[in-house]
């Protein structure tokens, strides 16, 4: 167990190999209870995510959800999160752990159009079943037919006879579902769904999968790929940036920004022999630093060792070789396409 | 669990002496702690360490590890066969996935050693310390 924003949270359970290979290759559960909620509702529900946030809400459905950023006045990341549209006059957002009372302070400094704010994530649990078998597991316990459900939508209905807010959305690069409900049902979802998943190999997973999940996807974690202190065109998130969508907060920044240029962008790289890169570590080109690791590790799936790090624009093409400082030594690396791993369709 | 002919550093190594040849190792404690082991880098032969200096480093899926000598000497033999297979650490830890024999230069070291059951005394609070 590790502390994670406040919550005891495994890192792995039967281990990390295990729990990456199983969610590939059939079903993984995990419990990520600690992400947080906030909920906007009021006429002006859309204004308010509008200001805050860089993609572009007013394209939603209702129970369409899209990932976006959250924005500070300078164009650099609050928090990385999903908006969920439930309503014209209602949304839910979905934010990392360890940002939510940061992320909920932000928006509410922000409503200057008198909605609510609700800093909902205590009446939330949130199970993910991730993974080639995971419809079909879930569909077990749901009058809801799941596969009329389209990725990064989602609906209401009973799951295990509890009311559910059910997603087709996840952080693993697998198909599958995060579903959210009131925490008093934690216990038995998670032991129900358990029961029916182990005959088809589903496996509980912890933080260490849920990191070389993401991680293979190429999937950004904030504190690592972004923070207050990276902009969407340099961690490559251009299309969550919808300038065209009128004012929002830093939009001015990310205007210049983009009118002038990068001067780093984020990549992936892979390295050529065994050492392994891990979070922080220096990249080289030509003996100089030129930036650092964001994310580093084995991949579990991929059997390489992988990671991310922002380096200058003009070493970022595909193929570009690159150094990584591991220990005394410097690793071979080269800049490869992103996402590592792409499920099969 | 933890071989009575064994001595066990703080951090979590084991070394098994037959006269001056001492044969070390990482702990059932250190490789549950670690989780999948991927990659280890150990020195060659001939390459001498002081007690308490690191002589090589361990790697799992989620974290590095250096590991330590528990006494002072010279290597005299590495355990070649983890290069390719370092989930043995997680599989044998005491006994197949040994890492390297040393030529001890001071037995007296050792001394300050926890045997084993002094050593299931220290992890037990580890423990203990993890779960408060």
């Amino acid at each position: 167990m590790v502390s994670f924003g406040g919550w005891d949270m495994p890192v792995e359970y039967s281990g990390i190999i295990q729990e990456h290979v199983a969610t590939r290759t059939a079903v993984g559960l995990f419990d990520v209870s600690h992400i947080g909620e906030i909920e906007i509702r009021g006429p002006r529900a859309l204004d308010l995510v509008q200001k805050v946030t860089c993609n572009n809400a007013a394209k939603l459905t209702p129970g369409q959800a899209q990932y976006s950023g959250l924005m500070t006045p300078q164009g650099t990341f609050v928090d990385d999160l999903l908006v969920h549209k439930i309503s014209d006059t209602h949304y839910f957002l979905c934010v990392n752990a360890s940002n939510q009372d940061k992320d909920f302070e932000h928006v509410r400094s922000h409503n200057t159009f008198g909605v609510e704010v609700e800093n909902a994530g205590p009446r939330y649990t949130q199970l993910a079943i991730q993974g080639p078998k995971a419809l079909g597991i879930l569909q077990r316990f749901t009058p809801v037919a799941l596969d009329t459900i389209r990725y990064y939508h989602f609906t209401f209905g009973k799951v295990n006879g509890v009311d559910c807010l059910i997603a087709r959305t996840g952080y693993t690069g697998e198909d599958g579902f995060e579903i959210y409900f009131p925490p008093q049902h934690s216990e038995k979802m998670w032991n129900d769904l358990f029961e029916a998943g182990k005959p088809v190999g589903m496996v509980p997973c912890g933080l260490g999968a849920r990191n070389t999940l993401r991680l293979e996807a190429a999937m950004c974690l904030y504190g690592h790929e972004i923070d207050d202190t990276t902009t969407v065109w340099e961690a490559n998130l251009g299309w969550i940036c919808r300038l065209e969508k009128g004012d929002f907060l830093g939009r001015d920044v990310l205007v210049r920004q983009k009118d002038k240029g990068l001067d780093r962008i984020l990549v992936g790289f892979e390295i050529q022999d065994r050492l392994i890169a891990r979070d922080g570590y220096p990249v080289f080109s030509g003996g100089t630093q030129v930036g650092r690791v964001t994310s580093g590790s084995p991949a579990p799936f991929l059997k390489k060792n992988i990671g991310m790090a922002y380096v200058p624009l003009a070493l970022s093409a595909e193929g570009t070789p690159i150094q990584i400082g591991i220990r005394t030594s410097q690793a071979t690396a080269q800049i490869v396409k992103i996402p590592f791993y792409k499920r099969p369709k | 669990m933890y071989p009575s002919d064994y001595r066990y550093t703080k951090e979590h190594e084991w070394i098994k002496v037959e006269g001056s040849l001492g044969t070390v190792g990482i702990t059932d404690y250190a490789q549950h702690e670690l989780g999948d082991v991927v990659f280890v880098e150990l020195p060659k032969v001939g390459a001498k360490f002081a007690a308490g200096k690191a002589f090589g480093t361990v790697e799992s899926v989620k974290a590095v590890s250096e590991i330590y000598s528990p006494a002072s000497g010279e290597v005299t033999e590495v355990n070649a066969s983890l290069a390719n297979e370092p989930e043995k650490i997680n599989k044998d830890p005491h006994g197949a996935a040994w890492m390297i024999k040393i030529k001890l230069s001071n037995a007296q070291e050792l001394a300050v050693l926890m045997d084993a059951a002094a050593y299931e005394a220290y992890i037990a609070e580890k423990q203990k310390e993890a779960s408060a």
